[in-house]
């Protein structure tokens, strides 16, 4: 697929409107590539003028900083500001809610401040300008239910831009017993997606897709990288992959549209 | 001789209130061991933040059942302490209810008669509970940090909120003259009957003593507070009103990181320098936290707030999953560290003698704090806007920057993020792959 960079924007002395902050997970893990490629062919479908920056991108350093390494952070934040400010880049959406709450959040003090955007929000407002529409005949009356991203919802209060996409998707959304404020986590929030979970009688995510398969789903929904991973292994565990998809909410909106 | 109640009184009061601002300011004193943090800006989302969630009890109510029966403790509480300033004008004048030819009897009795339904409502929920605690199998009161102490001390105050409770009801049905008036006594009515058969000597006798257990019960709760997890009546106020207002995924960036990374980064910094003239013994600043010096005043206020109700915990994805992390358990160690570091104070004549002991480790261990997801759900089911995530926050801070403490999975993740931009050992040049793989 084509996907300009910033450095190929800047040679040809053009700026697009959007930067597509792409992250580590977006880049490297193989799941989570589908969802940055589906949430390319959305942004090519409204012809959103946007680029990404390739290999000048570099962790946010949101694990870091939540292991606890504030020095690590502020290098990551000090160099990804550096390059993002040399592009004058004003805007920013990305697929995964930790780079966007860091972006948004804990960049402006260090010299980065930027409008920055879930993709979720992003699309929702594609929608509103009148420049992106859902085909709700695809995935007509699929039983889906939406796990809020801490980090999205909790942590910024974003509740109702990925809701607002489900609904127009035609499917019918049935909320989990904890949601949006009471949503329980994935598990794999504060770098612990990186390393064994402490002693104890169940693993976070198995709770979580508990919850999941309580609402008897067809699709669980996503809107973050790392839960999706932790919600496939969940419902993975619970052998329940050949009737539950979980898919993020770019993904579902790529296939509504056969995109 | 007949001033002798009055000034026994007068001598209760002092005594009573004397100790308890001696407590309230050995209070302000633990929490300014706290390192200062600036909460003066935003002051009207700050009084509104007051006015929502601790005068209105905004977040209490999430959970409707100990929501609502807390809102009618609350209410009634307030409400029937009113009562409480026509009781000190009377033991100090030695008057006997001052108020009702001042307030005309009709609208003495009703407020009387209010305070006298309050009270039965403030009674009913308060054995409720007590169910809640002791019969009824809540998982959030029966975790392991609320064994011995925390428990006893939870139904102590509710045994003395019931003692006070029926102390004010017995006083009024024992008041021959207030009952022969007939107004104002919607429940005493009833209680009056009780004591059909005692002589009128004997009446005043009871009167007179649930009069006096009455407000002296009051000056021992008062007084009982700073001892228990109870002070969030009082301290729920100052906790609304300098809770964090940014974002709730929004962690400080350190300063003193800021200034070390600004130096590293600046490509003119001389790594030789010496330093600056009359800063050569200043002790470079501690990062993160692993005692209560190393926290934040607010963090030190947020412990003693914390009325251990626990739905924090009930909430916390670690905990519910049987790990050792529990965000309650990280308050009350907080404070019970502070109280040690006080007394210790105290007993040095005002200064701190090295104890050998810390918050981290001989309270909180590294694998409570791992445990952590940063998921925020204790900070947002708290009803006091307490903030346990800043703290464990700040103490992982210390295990990785002080101590080089990380789990060693995380150790590799941090040295990929260093090595390739990337938490995964990747290249860095494949970034872009992704585009081409379809």
């Amino acid at each position: 697929m084509i996907v300009p960079t910033m450095a190929d924007m800047m040679a040809q002395g053009k700026q697009p409107e959007v930067l597509f902050w792409v992250g580590a997970a977006g880049s490297f893990d193989d799941r989570a590539k589908k969802i940055t490629r589906a949430f390319v062919k959305i942004l090519q479908q409204a012809n959103v003028d946007f680029a990404v920056l390739g290999t000048e991108e570099s962790s946010t350093g949101d694990a870091a900083k939540r292991a606890g390494n504030e020095f690590l952070f502020q290098m990551q934040a000090v160099t990804n500001i550096e390059i993002l400010n040399a592009y004058e880049v004003k805007t920013i959406v990305t697929c995964d809610p930790h780079s966007f709450n860091t972006l948004k959040n804990e960049y402006p003090s260090l010299g980065g401040a930027y409008e920055v955007f879930h993709h979720t929000q992003y699309i929702k407002k594609l929608i509103s300008e009148g420049r992106l529409s859902i085909d709700e005949t695809t995935l007509k009356n699929k039983k889906v239910t939406f796990h809020d991203p801490c980090y999205l919802g909790r942590a910024n209060d974003e509740y109702e831009s990925p809701r607002e996409l489900i609904k127009r998707l035609g499917v019918n959304l049935t909320e989990m017993k904890r949601s949006k404020s009471t949503a329980l986590c994935c598990g794999a929030g504060g770098a612990q997606m990186f390393k064994e979970p402490e002693k104890g009688n169940k693993d976070i995510n198995i709770l979580r897709t508990e919850d999941a398969l309580a609402t008897q789903p067809e699709i669980i929904a996503t809107g973050c990288p790392y839960c999706n991973t932790m919600m496939t292994d969940g419902v993975k565990f619970k052998e329940k992959e050949a009737e539950v998809a979980v898919l993020d909410i770019a993904e579902l909106i790529a296939e509504a549209n056969k995109l | 001789m007949q001033y002798i109640p009055n000034i026994i009184f007068a001598l209760v009061l002092v005594a009573g209130i004397g100790f308890f601002i001696k407590n309230i300011s050995k209070l302000i004193r633990n929490i300014k061991l706290g390192k200062s943090i600036d909460r003066s800006d935003q002051k009207s989302a700050r009084w509104k933040n007051m006015a929502k969630i601790a005068l209105g009890q905004y977040k209490m109510v999430r959970r409707p059942v100990s929501g609502i029966l807390h809102v009618v403790v609350y209410v009634g509480f307030v409400i029937i302490n009113i009562e409480v300033l026509e009781i000190v004008i009377d033991g100090l004048l030695g008057t006997h209810r001052v108020f009702k030819p001042i307030l005309g009897n009709a609208f003495y009795g009703f407020l009387i008669g209010a305070f006298e339904i309050f009270a039965a409502l403030v009674f009913v929920a308060v054995i409720v509970f007590w169910l809640r605690r002791n019969v009824i199998n809540i998982k959030r009161f029966l975790s392991k940090e609320m064994k011995g102490w925390p428990k006893s001390d939870g139904n102590i105050i509710l045994y003395f909120e019931m003692v006070l409770m029926t102390l004010f009801i017995v006083m009024n049905a024992t008041d021959v003259t207030f009952q022969s008036g007939g107004i104002g006594n919607p429940i005493s009515q009833f209680v009056y009957p009780l004591f059909n058969d005692f002589s009128s000597a004997t009446l005043h006798l009871i009167e007179r003593t649930s009069w006096w257990i009455h407000i002296v019960g009051i000056l021992v709760f008062l007084n009982y507070l700073y001892y228990s997890k109870h002070l969030h009546i009082l301290l729920a106020f100052p906790n609304t009103f300098y809770a964090k207002l940014q974002p709730k995924g929004q962690l400080d960036n350190l300063e003193a990181v800021t200034k070390e990374v600004q130096i590293m980064m600046d490509p003119d910094a001389d790594p030789y320098a010496a330093p600056v003239e009359g800063t050569e013994d200043d002790v470079p600043e501690k990062f993160g936290a692993s005692d209560v010096t190393d926290l934040n005043w607010v963090q030190l206020m947020n412990a003693y707030t914390c009325t251990e109700c626990g739905r924090c915990t009930s909430a916390c994805p670690a905990n519910l999953t049987g790990k050792e992390l529990s965000p309650r358990k990280i308050m009350m160690d907080t404070r019970d560290r502070m109280e040690e570091v006080g007394k210790n104070i105290d007993v040095n004549g005002g200064v701190f003698k090295d104890d050998g002991k810390q918050l981290l480790n001989d309270y909180i261990s590294p694998e409570e704090l791992w445990a952590c997801t940063s998921c925020n759900a204790c900070v947002q089911e708290c009803p006091v806007n307490i903030d346990p995530l800043s703290i464990i926050m700040d103490m992982r801070r210390y295990l990785v920057m002080e101590e080089s403490a990380a789990p060693q999975e995380l150790n590799m993740m941090m040295t990929n993020i260093e090595n390739n931009g990337a938490p995964w050992q990747y290249n860095q040049m494949d970034r872009l792959n992704w585009k081409d793989e379809e």
